[in-house]
């Protein structure tokens, strides 16, 4: 999906008018909505994993986990004075794709795969959960930083950026909204160069027939590896940047229901397309705020509802299917000229 | 210099005895072709070749190098390729995205393009270029197929069953496109049931049986050994 003169006049316009949201809107509710950007990243990487190298995996909120507490405990400890602030950010990162690194050492060199792959991800996001839920003690402290169990850590500075002269602290606000938003255009073009790469084309030969690609000579589990790290650092983004904008991180962020809704989010959107990820994950977490304000745990159930139904009405996503109706129009239509 | 040799090549699963004492030569710039019963070990020797299943004894020489430790994508890399049987395929791309795929391994972008235009009209496989592969028919499947394992130019090219499924005209292009192959001076080891097809291609055969090497000559030789026509007709030999 998003080819053509058409698709990119449109993201331009998208883009303008994320660009002005800003001047006529609340710098409250537009920190507000930055909560919805902070998800975006853990959804395209689970995108590339799991839509583009065919690898479900449960395992993207344990990175943004990893990647949330570490970079509370770097800036509880060492501030964020000195371009720290965002020097932590970077490790909080790398910590996350080491651990995935590592992890996906294990399955993939091991040729775990399948339902397998899902089961074993599930399970280390659930251990980790149920490891910071035990450090209420105030023996769990690392440095000044305090796990503190179920309740979460808290106490961690908003992000730091360093600036001639000092440092910009970004509350949730107009300046962080910005960032965010340039860090999600970035990303966005990035993995499209990505996709449409080698490393794309064999990620999505993999998917199709792993037998095939091994038989053209490629190390597939370099390249399954490769994908999920990739996609763990980007889960690791998302970690980092709620963390920072609510300075607030709790083991909940990796329960079974925080671990399934990425799958929703990606599947509902259409999983093997970075544009329908992208748009479906707004959209489906939009209506998931809302309905939680106004339908409290009916949430979850439309959420089962809403994935049940795509997999059986739409199975290629949502917003894709959309995206090939739209297309298939505007072609009968050219057609017809 | 034989371009493939297993030297005393054993498989067990158990007490299953596979491939038994497979001592196997193949010529470079031949058409070889493995026959024999269901249940002979063909598909399991294949396998040992591709480095799927690790032999419980025995070696495997290509081109010079044992290979007999190396993992499937290092043996391709060194000069083989193969086709499946049931045709190994990128279903969801187009058949022009599924040879883009095969070639970008040793191809950059100006020579690569170049290269599918002409495997997309040597397969005959122009007309369905833009088509998803895995809505192509069986026939021009197995043509795709082909043509992504011929992509890596290898030295030896695998072929298990590459008639399987396809009508008696098809069958004979096949027959063609290998013969073809082979002009240019790819080396063919083909496992194959169809005799029509071994007839057309084939400069050698050996027979397999029980997991041995039961026979090995010529077309014709093989045909006239009566203890070839025995077990095809599930006699007992000695």
């Amino acid at each position: 999906m998003g080819r053509g003169p058409a698709f990119w006049s449109a993201f331009v316009v998208v883009l303008a008018f994320a660009l002005a949201y800003p001047l006529f809107a609340d710098g409250y509710d537009v920190g507000n909505n930055i909560y919805f950007l902070n998800w975006t990243f853990m959804a395209l990487g689970l995108s590339l994993i799991w839509g583009y190298g065919g690898s479900l995996s449960f395992g993207q909120t344990a990175f943004f986990g990893v990647a949330g507490y570490s970079y509370g405990i770097l800036t509880i400890n060492f501030g964020t004075a000195y371009g720290f602030g965002l020097l932590s950010v970077l490790i909080a990162i790398a910590i996350a794709a080491l651990f995935a690194a590592v992890l996906g050492y294990f399955l993939f060199f091991g040729r775990i795969s399948g339902i397998f792959l899902g089961i074993v991800t599930l399970s280390v996001t659930l251990a980790l959960e149920r490891f910071m839920a035990q450090t209420a003690g105030p023996q769990w402290t690392i440095g000044s930083a305090r796990l503190n169990g179920f309740n979460g850590m808290s106490g961690m500075p908003p992000l730091t950026l360093p600036w001639f002269g000092g440092e910009i602290s970004l509350y949730p606000d107009i300046g962080l909204y910005y960032l965010v938003l340039c860090l999600l255009v970035v990303v966005y073009l990035g993995l499209r160069i990505l996709v449409n790469s080698k490393f794309g084309n064999i990620l999505v030969a993999l998917r199709e027939n792993p037998q095939r690609a091994e038989m053209l000579g490629y190390d597939i589990r370099k390249y399954q590896l490769g994908g999920f790290v990739i996609g763990a650092a980007l889960a690791g983004l998302s970690g980092v940047l709620y963390t920072s904008w609510g300075q607030y991180i709790t083991p909940s962020n990796m329960s079974i229901t925080a671990a399934a809704l990425p799958i929703i989010w990606v599947a509902v959107g259409g999983r093997s397309d970075i544009t329908a990820t992208l748009i479906g994950t707004l959209v489906v977490l939009s209506a998931f705020q809302a309905l939680t304000i106004y339908g409290s745990q009916y949430a979850l159930v439309v959420m089962g509802l809403l994935l049940v139904f795509t997999v059986l009405l739409a199975p290629k996503g949502l917003i894709a299917n959309a995206g090939i109706l739209l297309g298939s129009l505007l072609d009968r239509k050219n057609g017809g000229k | 210099m034989a371009l493939l040799q297993t030297h005393n090549l054993n498989k067990h699963f158990g007490g299953l005895h596979v491939t038994a004492d497979v001592s196997f030569s193949l010529e470079p710039g031949k058409i070889h072709c493995l026959i024999g019963p269901n249940g002979a070990g063909k598909s399991t020797f294949f396998r040992l070749l591709l480095g799927e299943h690790q032999p419980s004894s025995g070696t495997i020489v290509f081109d010079g190098q044992d290979i007999t430790r190396l993992k499937s994508f290092q043996r391709i890399n060194r000069g083989m390729s193969v086709k499946f049987q049931v045709p190994g395929i990128f279903g969801a791309l187009s058949a022009q995205q599924n040879l883009q795929i095969a070639l970008q391994h040793r191809l950059d972008s100006l020579d690569l393009n170049a290269e599918v235009e002409r495997l997309l009209d040597f397969l005959q496989l122009r007309e369905v270029a833009d088509q998803q592969a895995g809505n192509l028919s069986h026939g021009l499947k197995q043509w795709l197929e082909i043509g992504m394992a011929i992509s890596l130019k290898p030295k030896l090219l695998l072929l298990d069953e590459p008639t399987a499924g396809m009508s008696p005209e098809e069958t004979f292009m096949t027959g063609e496109i290998v013969k073809q192959l082979n002009a240019q001076g790819m080396t063919v080891l083909a496992v194959e049931h169809d005799m029509a097809f071994v007839r057309q291609v084939a400069d050698r055969v050996s027979v397999l049986h029980f997991g041995r090497i039961f026979a090995e000559g010529t077309i014709d030789e093989i045909v006239a050994d009566e203890r070839v026509a025995a077990i095809y007709l599930g006699q007992s030999h000695d």
